[in-house]
C-alpha cells in the first residue's frame, strides 16, 4: 500500500472498545483521504437527522495520502463530523503534525463513536490503542492538557484535544493540536466534548510508503521550487504571515470593520503583519513539511496582556481588530492566546463579540446582559474579557459561546449577526470583493474562505488576475476553486500550496506517491463529487437555495469608507450562474445526471 | 578541505523536512526511525533544534566499538564512518555517544547513523529555512558571525 495505510481504526467510546479494519480503497480512490473520505463515510455511516451532540454523532478523524511525506505543507487532517453549530456537514482542517503521526502509527481514518460515560482520552501507540480515565484533565485548558497527556504517555506524542470550550460544548469549540493548532470551525471541539473526549495522544513508528520513489523526488522538488518562487508562497507569507493582508485588503476596501458597518479601517496599519513583524514575532513557524511558514511564534512584553505563543493569523487580527474597531495589536494577540488555550474559534469569537458590541450600541443588550461591561466598539479590555468569559462559561460568556447569530436572535435581530447558515463570515468584505461573497453563500459549511479562496485571484493575483468590483466570470471562478481546494483538502496538502501549484503539480505527486493514476481531469473531478456529496448532505439535512445567501446588510447598507465606498453585494448576479455551471437546478439541487457523472 | 554540518537553530522553523529527507534517502519511503536528524520543538515557547551526528574528532562511538565497524579515517575528514558489514550490533556506540545520535533501528536491526550522505548531505538540501548548514571548515561559523557582525553594523551606522 502507498501513500494510504490500508487501515482504519474505530473507537466505540460507548462501550470503550477499538477495532481496526481496512480502509475502503474504492473510496480512498474516488475521494483521495482526509475531507473527501472521512466526508463520504459520514455521509454514509451517520443519519443526518442524528443530535449533532447525541452518541449517534460520529468524529473523524483523517489525514491524507500526502500526509507523513516531504510533498511541501503536507501536513494536514480534516476533523469531519456534523456541525452542532448548523447541521452541515462539517469539516475543520488543522496542520502541526498530529495527523503525520496518525499516519505513522498506521491510520488513514479514525472514527470515534458514541459516548464515554466518564471523561477518557484515547492513547494511540501504533497497534496498541487505550481508552483512559481523563477525570485528572477535565477543566484544563489545551495546553495543560497536552503537557499533562504527554506526561502519562509520551514525551514527544503528538496531541489533539479540547478546551474547556470544548467541554462546555460551545458551537465555537476548536479541537486544538500541539498547543497552537486549530481545527477551528464548525463548533467540532463540541461534539469532541459531547463525546466525554478530552483528547487524543499519538505515537506511530511506521512508514508512509512511495510508489514511485524517484518519480514523487523530483515532482515534489519542482513543487517545492515553484512556491518558493512565488512572492506570496515563497517570501510573504514567512516575513509577514498571513496577517499581511491586513493592510492589503484594507487598500482594497474589503477589511470588514465594526461588525461589518463598513470596509475600511483607518489605522488597520496598526494590527498588521507589518507591525507584528516589528512589535512581536520572536520567529516563523512550520507545520510538518512545511516550506512556506506563515505561523508566527510572537511573544507581548505589555504586562496588562504578556505571554508567548502563536498567533494572530490575519482572521483573527481582523476579527478582534477591525470588526471590533480596535488598534490594539497586544490586546488581539493576548485574545488569540486566550482562544488557543481555552479551545475557541478564533474567527467565530472575534465575530460574536463584534455583533454584541452592535447590538450593545444600539440597544438590544444592556449592561445587565453583559455583566456589567461597557461593550462599545474600540473598548479593548471589555473584547479581552468576553474571550475570558465565553472560555470560562461565565455568566455573559455563556450566550457568546453560542455564537452570534444565536445571541442576535435572543434579542430578535438575527440580521446583525454576521454569518452565513449560522457561521461567522471571515475577515473579506463581499461588498467590496464580489467573488468571495458568493464563495460565502454557497459553501457547504456555512461562511468560510478556505473552501473557496477567490481571494487569491480577486485581490492577490495569484495565477490571474480578475477585479473584485464585478460579478462576471465570478460563478466559474468560484466553482474551480472549490473543487480545486476540496481536491487538495483531501490529499493533505495547505491551501497555501497554491500559492506556487495547482492540479497539475498535486495530481502528478500523488499518482508519483500512490501508484493510483490521477490525471488532472479526475483530481478535479474528485473535488467536485466531494462539493456535491456535502451538498446533498447539506440538502438532506433541510437546507434550501434560500440559505445560500447573505446577511441583509450586504445588500442593503453600502460600504461607507474607503476604497469600496457606495459597494453592495450583487449575489443575485451570479447565483443562477453558479446553480447552471454546477449541474444543479433553479433550486440548487444537483440533478439526476450531474449524480451518475460523479457516481454519487 | 572539509566540511562542517553546522545548525543554526534560531532559523528552525520546526518543519521536519529534514527528518523526512534522511528517512527518504536511506529507505525511499518515511519512517520516524529511519532517520539520523531529529527535530525537538519545544511547543510553549516556539523553539525548534535539530539534532543530529556531530562527526567528533575524537568519538566516543569509535573508541567503544570493538570491531572497527565505528572508525575515523583519512580518506574522509571530519565524518565518523560507519562499516555495517564489521557490525556485530552491540549497541555499545549508542550508548556511548554523548549527544544520543548513534541510533539502534530494530526495524532494520541495524546501527543507523549520519554518513552526511557522501557529503552532500540531503537533510542540507531540503532544509527550507537555511537552518542546517554544510560549510568548509574554514567558513563554518562565517554565516552567524557576519549575521551578528550586521547587527553591530546597523547599531554602529545609528549612532555614527
Amino acid at each position: 500500500m502507498y501513500g494510504w495505510t490500508g487501515t482504519t481504526l474505530r473507537i466505540d467510546l460507548t462501550n470503550g472498545t477499538a477495532k481496526r479494519e481496512a480502509t475502503n480503497m474504492k473510496l480512498a480512490h474516488e475521494y483521495i483521504g482526509a475531507r473527501g473520505l472521512g466526508g463520504r463515510i459520514l455521509a454514509d455511516e451517520v443519519d443526518h437527522n442524528v443530535d449533532a451532540l447525541g452518541p449517534d454523532n460520529k468524529l473523524i478523524f483523517a489525514p491524507g495520502p500526502f500526509s507523513g511525506t516531504f510533498a511541501p505543507s503536507a501536513g494536514r487532517f480534516n476533523v469531519i463530523t456534523k456541525s452542532p453549530l448548523n447541521g452541515t456537514i462539517a469539516g475543520s482542517n488543522s496542520g502541526g503534525n498530529f495527523g503525520a503521526e496518525m499516519k505513522y502509527a498506521g491510520y488513514d481514518v479514525v472514527i470515534i463513536e458514541g459516548k464515554a460515560a466518564k471523561p477518557v482520552y484515547l492513547w494511540i501507540r501504533d497497534d496498541k490503542v487505550e481508552l483512559r480515565d481523563a477525570a485528572g484533565l477535565w477543566g484544563l485548558n489545551a495546553h495543560d492538557t497536552t503537557d499533562k497527556v504527554r506526561e502519562v504517555t509520551d514525551e514527544d506524542a503528538k496531541v489533539a484535544c479540547i478546551g474547556p470550550a470544548g467541554e462546555h460544548l460551545s458551537l465555537m469549540a476548536c479541537i486544538m493540536n500541539e498547543m497552537h493548532r486549530a481545527a477551528g470551525r464548525t463548533g467540532v471541539g463540541a461534539v469532541m466534548g459531547s463525546k466525554n473526549l478530552k483528547a487524543i495522544a499519538v505515537v506511530g513508528t511506521g512508514a508512509v510508503k512511495v510508489a514511485d520513489p524517484e518519480a514523487f523526488k523530483a515532482a515534489v522538488l519542482a513543487s517545492r521550487r515553484k512556491i518558493q518562487e512565488h512572492p506570496v508562497g515563497g517570501a510573504g507569507l514567512k516575513a509577514y504571515g498571513t496577517n499581511v493582508l491586513v493592510n492589503i485588503l484594507n487598500e482594497t476596501g474589503a477589511l470588514p470593520t465594526r461588525n461589518f458597518q463598513d470596509g475600511y479601517f483607518p489605522t488597520a496599519d496598526k494590527i498588521g503583519g507589518e507591525s507584528l513583524a516589528a512589535k512581536q514575532l520572536v520567529r516563523p513557524k512550520g507545520c510538518f513539511s512545511c516550506i512556506i511558514s506563515c505561523g508566527r511564534v510572537t511573544k507581548v512584553d505589555n504586562p496588562e496582556y504578556a505571554g508567548i505563543g502563536e498567533g494572530p493569523e490575519y482572521e483573527t487580527a481582523w476579527g478582534f481588530g477591525a470588526d471590533c474597531g480596535i488598534d490594539d495589536l497586544d490586546a488581539i494577540t493576548k485574545a488569540n492566546f486566550l482562544c488557543n488555550e481555552y479551545g475557541i474559534d478564533t474567527i467565530a469569537m472575534s465575530s460574536t463579540v463584534a455583533c454584541a458590541m452592535e447590538l450593545f450600541e444600539r440597544g438590544y443588550l444592556t449592561l445587565a446582559d453583559t455583566d456589567g461591561v461597557d461593550l462599545r466598539f474600540g473598548n479593548v479590555p471589555a473584547m479581552v474579557e468576553m474571550v475570558r468569559k465565553t472560555g470560562e462559561g461565565e455568566g455573559f460568556g455563556k450566550r457568546l459561546a453560542e455564537g452570534s447569530y444565536r445571541l442576535a436572535d435572543s434579542v430578535g435581530h438575527p440580521e446583525l449577526s454576521m454569518t452565513v447558515k449560522k457561521q461567522e463570515m471571515p475577515a473579506y468584505d463581499p461588498r467590496g470583493v464580489q467573488g468571495i461573497g458568493l464563495n460565502y453563500a454557497t459553501n457547504n459549511r456555512g461562511g468560510c474562505h478556505v473552501r473557496g479562496y477567490t481571494i487569491a485571484v480577486e485581490v492577490l493575483g495569484n495565477t490571474a488576475t480578475m477585479d473584485p468590483r464585478v460579478t462576471e466570470g465570478k460563478a466559474g471562478l468560484d466553482i474551480a476553486f472549490q473543487n480545486l481546494t476540496a481536491a487538495l483538502d483531501s490529499s493533505g496538502a495547505c491551501l497555501f500550496c497554491t500559492f506556487g501549484i495547482g492540479a497539475d503539480e498535486l495530481a502528478g505527486m500523488l499518482t508519483a506517491l500512490t501508484g493510483v493514476e490521477y490525471s488532472v481531469d479526475e483530481f478535479i473531478k474528485i473535488g467536485e463529487r466531494i462539493w456535491n456529496n456535502e451538498r446533498m448532505w447539506n440538502l438532506d439535512n433541510g437546507y434550501t437555495s434560500a440559505d445560500d445567501t447573505l446577511p441583509p446588510r450586504l445588500f442593503e447598507e453600502p460600504i461607507k469608507t474607503g476604497s469600496a465606498k457606495g459597494e453592495v453585494s450583487h449575489l443575485g448576479e451570479m447565483l443562477p450562474e453558479y446553480y447552471s455551471l454546477r449541474g444543479w437546478d433553479e433550486a440548487g439541487v444537483p440533478t439526476a445526471e450531474k449524480l451518475a457523472d460523479l457516481s454519487l | 578541505m572539509s566540511k562542517i554540518l553546522m545548525i543554526h537553530p534560531d532559523k528552525c522553523t520546526g518543519c521536519r523536512n529534514c527528518e523526512l529527507a534522511c528517512s527518504f534517502r536511506r529507505e525511499a519511503d518515511f519512517r520516524p526511525g529511519a532517520t539520523n536528524v531529529h527535530v525537538f520543538t519545544w511547543e510553549r515557547e516556539g523553539f525548534s533544534v535539530p539534532m543530529m551526528c556531530q562527526q567528533c574528532d575524537d568519538a566516543a562511538c569509535a573508541r567503544v566499538c570493538p570491531t572497527g565497524a565505528m572508525y575515523s579515517s583519512s580518506d574522509m575528514p571530519n565524518v565518523v564512518q560507519f562499516d555495517a558489514a564489521a557490525c556485530i550490533g552491540c549497541k555499545m556506540c549508542v550508548v556511548a555517544c554523548p549527544f544520543g545520535c548513534v541510533n539502534y533501528d530494530s526495524v532494520a536491526k541495524s546501527i543507523s547513523k549520519c554518513d552526511t550522505c557522501a557529503g552532500a548531505p540531503e537533510c542540507v538540501a531540503f532544509c527550507p529555512n537555511g537552518a542546517l548548514e554544510y560549510a568548509e571548515d574554514v567558513d563554518q561559523t562565517r554565516s552567524r558571525k557576519k549575521a551578528f557582525a550586521s547587527k553591530f553594523k546597523d547599531v554602529f551606522q545609528e549612532v555614527r
